[in-house]
Formats: structure tokens, sequence, C-alpha cells
């Protein structure tokens, strides 16, 4: 199974969120990941949805999305066409005998350090989800205590926007 | 309306004359001050509303009031909010136009769950406008709230809650947009009780606002020039018809290209009526009780043209050796039923009456400059399998009553010209079987959801769409116990249908598939009501201010229609009393490829004979 990333503009009104959540369970489609934010206008929200589906399942969840009387737009992002981001942070055990270590390797990684702590550093990184695993397996041998991470967000290459063409 | 909620005087009616209603509609665009409840009915007017099928309760109370007053809407009190719900389907189906109901909250409303589910799945265009507990009170687990927007969901095409009075008329207008065009479906409009208390502006029309709604109704000319094409060349075509073309009053559309192509027509249990049974061309039902020449037609074909229908489980049986030789061209307003179950070769998104009509040109012209495909070898088969295996049934041999004789003569002598609605299960099947239709919105049914109780509380919201016609219940007797208190209302509000009950004493169709499936092992499916006649039908009826009457031989069953239909002033039940061990045929058996159909028990004529021309 392939995952795919789908962009959706949608309205922003009460119960958008469920109405896509609700869909994708009830026909059965996995999310790998979903993330919803604000755009550049007020009455439009945009979702990020990851799914793992082949292409002809595919073809299934963005036409019953669209069926959605709230859903306004639904692009497909190719990940060679598009910039992909999560948002990890990251809880690491390190006292003064490793500490250094730990900050070799949030430089490596382009992360950074957002709370210290005598025991602990706390670790801010953003990324493809392939960086931010690559970044998690370094610091395992330290001691991770505690992660939380984001959906992804994506946007696709170059000057064309996907908002632009989107009806009022 | 206390004075503590007036606060703004200038536009408010004055207080001295409360009973100066009805007023004269303001201009068209004029805003008027009156309270959420008043935009509520005059939205509903504005929208043509004939009928409202409800009962009041604690929250849509505000909204009863005004409607006391209307002249234009007339609200029917049901006995249970599920009739009202099925009630404005079967007048929706009937008529073409939205049904609607009303409930009040918590309860009221998760009783419309149902009827709304059914009518979601059959694509009928139908509001429901329930109450909600005040703004204040949602969240709190207040008495009589449920979050009927929530539930649901997944069962309606789109739902609102409408948090501000001044939101009224553009929801209301919004809900009928919503169930009319595209795809038809129903809409649920959840109302705050104080949100139907505030006053507010009322404006009329409002301004629709579906930045994600817009179907598609024009058909892609490309995509008709190639159907067409596949279509003029096609040596076994089948023109496979759904419930989508009689939605999309597309009859006439469809009478064309099939005279113009010569092309055999099924009608699935959706469509029944929306080709005429007596036209040469017709082969019947398709799927599981389909008749042997359709089911065996698109087992052979080479080409399928689907015009709104969506290959649903009981007509394609197991979808991976169904039509195994066939092309599909699919026709249909909702692109998410193209290619969902069987993958279309040309798909074409559009309105099916634009789109048959455009295809009827593209195949005439098509026709004009390279002739006309020889479909005689195809004609001679399928006349082959109409002769061999025709409609038919055996007499019980106990000498009860045959059941599909009793709705075989019920379909005689009431005619074409009536309206026909059945409850779900073997009265159903033979009704679709043995009542021959001419006519589309004659038969109304409750096909994808299979919703026992249907026939009575969609019989009286048919009969309020056309009360000069003739409407018959086809119900059986586990159906009819579900919902015939709606029998009460259709005797005070003058709704005398007949009511046909198929009463085998038993839940029939669960019991035909213990006697072939279960070894004949019948779990709780035989209801009493031969047994110890409990019910007494006859009585109930008469309980219910209907006339009764009771029906036990087959000498006595056209005398007993006869006496039906004469009886006008009220509603008229008969007890058709009739064997239990009746059974629905020709069938695909449950898991069963179409070509394993049995004309009856243990014969297969695709599956034993495979000498089909190719």
């Amino acid at each position: 199974m392939s995952t795919h990333t789908l962009s959706v503009l949608v309205e922003n009104v009460p119960g958008v969120l469920a109405r896509v959540a609700g869909l994708f369970s009830r026909r059965g489609f996995n999310i790998e990941s979903l993330a919803v934010g604000p755009t550049e206008n007020p009455e439009v929200s945009r979702m990020t949805i990851v799914v793992a589906v082949e292409e002809l399942p595919l073809e299934q969840v963005t036409k019953q999305l669209n069926k959605l009387i709230n859903v306004i737009k639904i692009v497909e992002l190719e990940q060679a066409t598009s910039v992909q981001r999560e948002l990890l942070l990251v809880k690491v055990r390190a006292d003064a005998t490793v500490r250094s270590q730990v900050l070799e390797t949030v430089q490596l990684f382009r992360a950074k350090v957002v709370d210290a702590a005598p025991e602990a550093l706390t670790i801010e990184a953003t990324g493809t989800s392939d960086k931010l695993s690559a970044l998690l397996r370094m610091l395992e041998p330290y001691g991770v205590r505690e992660i939380v991470q984001s959906g992804m967000v994506a946007v696709g290459r170059g000057s064309r926007s996907i908002t632009a063409a989107a009806p009022r | 309306m206390t004075s503590a909620t007036s606060r703004s005087a200038p536009a408010t009616p004055s207080p001295a004359q409360p009973s100066a209603r009805p007023k004269p509609a303001p201009p068209a665009g004029t805003p008027v001050r009156l309270t959420g409840a008043q935009s509520l009915v005059r939205s509903l007017e504005a929208m043509g509303v004939e009928v409202v099928f409800g009962i009041p309760g604690g929250t849509i109370l505000p909204a009863y009031d005004p409607l006391l007053d209307s002249t234009k809407v007339r609200h029917v009190l049901v006995r249970h909010e599920q009739g009202a719900g099925h009630a404005a389907t079967g007048y929706a189906q009937a008529t073409g136009k939205v049904g609607v109901c009303m409930a009040t909250s918590g309860p009221g409303a998760t009783n419309l769950v149902t009827p709304l589910a059914d009518a979601n799945m059959d694509s009928v265009p139908v509001v429901a406008i329930t109450g909600q507990q005040s703004r204040g009170l949602i969240g709190t687990d207040a008495f009589q709230e449920a979050d009927i927007c929530g539930i649901t969901m997944p069962i309606t095409k789109h739902n609102f809650l409408v948090k501000d009075p001044a939101e009224i008329p553009r929801a209301i207008a919004e809900a009928f947009h919503l169930a009319a065009t595209g795809r038809p479906g129903p809409v649920l409009v959840d109302i705050p009780k104080d949100v139907l208390q505030e006053l507010t502006s009322f404006s009329w029309p409002p301004e629709l606002r579906l930045p994600g709604y817009r179907p598609t109704l024009r058909p892609h000319g490309k995509q008709v020039r190639e159907a067409a094409r596949l279509i003029s060349q096609a040596r076994r075509p089948v023109l496979y018809v759904g419930g989508g073309v009689i939605k999309a009053d597309a009859c006439a559309q469809l009478a064309e290209l099939a005279e113009v192509t010569g092309i055999p027509v099924v009608t699935t249990l959706m469509a029944r009526g929306a080709f005429p049974d007596s036209h040469r061309q017709h082969l019947g039902m398709p799927g599981m009780h389909g008749s042997v020449a359709a089911v065996a037609a698109m087992q052979r074909a080479d080409l399928l043209i689907a015009l709104g229908a969506r290959f649903d489980d009981r007509v394609t049986g197991r979808l991976d050796s169904f039509a195994p030789d066939a092309a599909v061209v699919h026709a249909d307003i909702d692109p998410a039923e193209i290619s969902k179950n069987r993958k279309a070769d040309v798909p074409i998104v559009g309105d099916c009456a634009e789109i048959i009509a455009e295809l009827a040109d593209a195949v005439r012209a098509e026709i004009d400059r390279d002739g006309r495909t020889d479909l005689g070898p195809w004609w001679t088969q399928l006349e082959s399998w109409r002769e061999t295996f025709p409609a038919g049934y055996e007499w019980p041999t106990d000498g009860t009553l045959s059941p599909q004789y009793v709705i075989e003569r019920i379909g005689a002598l009431v005619g074409p010209d009536a309206i026909y609605a059945a409850g779900v299960g073997q009265h159903q099947m033979w009704a679709a079987q043995f009542v021959k239709y001419e006519q589309p919105r004659t038969w109304i049914n409750s096909g994808g959801l299979g919703t026992m109780g249907f026939a009575v509380p969609a019989a009286m919201g048919a009969k309020f769409g056309h009360p000069d016609k003739q409407v018959w219940a086809i119900d059986g007797d586990g159906c009819f116990q579900m919902t015939n208190q709606e029998l009460a209302t259709c005797a005070i509000e003058g709704a005398p249908i007949k009511v046909a009950v198929i009463n085998n004493g038993n839940l029939g169709m669960v019991r035909q598939w213990q006697n072939l499936f279960y070894e004949q092992r019948y779990s709780n499916t035989d209801l009493g009501t031969h047994k110890h006649r409990i019910p007494d039908f006859t009585l109930l009826a008469e309980a219910l201010g209907c006339a009764g009457l009771r029906c036990e031989t087959k000498g006595e069953v056209d005398e007993i229609i006869q006496r039906a239909m004469e009886i006008n002033d009220r509603p008229v039940v008969i007890d058709f009393v009739v064997g239990k061990d009746a059974q629905v045929w020709p069938m695909v058996g449950p898991g069963a490829g179409n070509d394993e159909v049995m004309a009856a028990r243990g014969i297969r004529p695709l599956f034993d004979d495979d000498e089909v021309s190719k």
C-alpha cells in the first residue's frame, strides 16, 4: 500500500472535522495523519490528510470527500513536487555527562533546543517523517522520555496556489 | 412573545392586535421583524411546502404556534416520528417534490434516524426539521437533548445546526436545494428552541452559500460519443436502468433511447415503472430475485449501459463473476458511484435526462453513418430465456391461498394508474414481480436500507401527494405490525389508503432463508398471527378507524379487492391469510454468482446449460 497526501480545502464551519474523520472511518479508509489549520482566507480551513491506500480506493476517497458539502477542493500533492513537513518535540534524558553529545546530534539535524533542565533537554525539529525518524533513532540511546509529533502539512512547489482558485 | 424579549420597538407588530394575522406577504427582499419560528414557517411557505408530517414536543413547540396560522402549509399529526419520516419519503417518491417532516429534540429526532437512513440509501429528497435544546443548554445533557446532527451525519446528504435566527431562511433554502438537486437525499435542519423564540428579521429569497456544492449536470460530449460508439457496435447490449432515471424524470428519454437502439431493458427494484412492463423490450427486474431473462441477459451481455444505477450487491451477486464479458458505460449524477463497485469503461457524469437524450441523438447519428448492428441473434437468445423461464409460481400443495396470486390480482384489478407501496420481504419481491408497472412513481419501496414497516406510512405520504389516486400498501404481517399506528393518522386526517396485508403468519423472507440455508430450523420467525390470530387484523383495522376485511380463499380474492376499492371514506385493511411455505423465485443465493441463478429450487438455467451464443 502506498501513502498519498491530500490537501483539502474546507469551509471553516463547526463539525467539518467530524464530517471528514467520520467519512474515513465509515468507509474503511485509514488516515495516517491529519492536520487542520487556517488559511489566508478566514472562511476556509485547510486539511492535510495522509492516507495509505492503492490508486483505485484513493479515487473513491477523493470522490467521497468531494461529496461532503463543506469540502471545497481536493488536491493530491506528490512527494516530488511538494514540500512536506512535520513538527516534532522530544524530551531526551541528558545530564552533564552526555549533554554535549546530544547537542551535537541536535546540530546535525538542524534542530534546536527549546527547553533545558539539569536532567533533560527538549528538542524541536521539523522535517519529513524520514528525517524525524532518523533523529529519533539517534536520540534513543540517551533515553527518550516523551515525544509529541504533529500531522504532516504540505504545500506544492512553485508559484501556483491551490487556494487562489477556490471559489468563494 | 413576552415584552421582555422585544428590545427594538420599531418593526415589532403591535401587541394590541395579536389576531391581525395572516399578514400580506411583504415584497421580496424587504426584511420583516418576526420570531425565528415565524421565520421558519414563512421559509417553508416560500419553498412551496404543502404538507409537513410531524409531532410537536418541548423544543419544537415555538414552531408549531405560527404553523397553526399558516394557510399554505398543512401539518399532518402522525403517531410516531418514524411514520413522519417515511410519509415524507412516500410523498417525495410519489410526487418528485421534497418531502418534509418535523420532530422535537431527543427521542423525536432519534425516531427520524431510520427514515433518514432509508431516504439516504434510496436518494430521496427529504427535509427534516428538528427542535433542539436552547443554545445555552447544548452539551449539558439537558432534558431531551440529543446531538442529532452528529447522529445523522453519516445518514444524511447534509445537516445544519442553526445557531442564529437570522440564518433560518438561508438554512431552509439551502436544505431544500441540497435535498432536491444533484443526487437527491435527506437534509436535516436542527434549530434550538431559543433560536425559534428570538426576534429576528426575515427576508426572502436568501442568498445560498454552498461553495463546495456544484453538481455536474451536463454530460461530457466526448464521453457521450464514446458511449454511443460502444452502444452502436455492441452485439449483446443491455440497458441497466436504476432509480436515478425516475429521480431525473428521464423516462421519456429512456423510452426513446430504447426504441432507437432496440436494446433490451432491465429495471432494478428502485426503477420499476421507469420503463413500461408491457413493452416488448422489457426483460424485467435483475438481481437476487430478478427474472431469469434479466439476470441471464446481464451475465451474457457484451455491454451494460448503466443509467442511474449503482451496481448494488443485490443486483450483481458475486461481483467477480458479474457480467464477465461486458464493457460498462456508467451514467450517474454522483461521480462517486462510478467505478465504486464495477469499473466503468466509459464513465458519464451528469443528469440522466440530459445524458440519455444526448445518447439517443449520438446513437442515431452512429446508426445513420455506419448502419445498425444486428441484434437478432441476441433477441433470439433473450426470447428463449423469457419463454422457458417466465415469471410464475406454484400453488401451495396444502390448499392455502397463494400470496403471489393475491398480489397479481391486486395489480390486475387496481391497474397501472394506482400507486403501490411495499414493506420489505417476500411480499415486496412479489409486488415487484407480479404487479405490472407502466409509469414512473407508481412503485414506492425501501430498496437500499430494506426498512420493514415502510409501506403504511409511505403509502400515507403518497396519498397526501396524490389524493386523487388510489394508493395501495402491499404489506407483510411482520412489517404491518411495526408501523400500523399510522392508520389512525390516515383515518383522522383523511387519507383513505388500502392496505393488503399478505399475512403468512411468519417473517416470510427470513423463514425462506431458514428453509433454504438453515436446514428448516425456524428460529423465531413464527409471529403467531396464524396460530393465535393475534392481532386480529380486521379488528385492529376497525379499532384504528379503518374498514377491516379478510380473505382466505381463492374464490373471494377478486370480490374482496373490488369491495376494498369501493370504500373511499376511510382506509381499508385486508387480511389476506396466505400459506407460509410460498417462496420467492427466481433466486441467486447469498454469496453466489449470478450464473447460478435458480429459476426454481435446483433449476439453474445458466449454470447447467452453458450453450450460449457468444
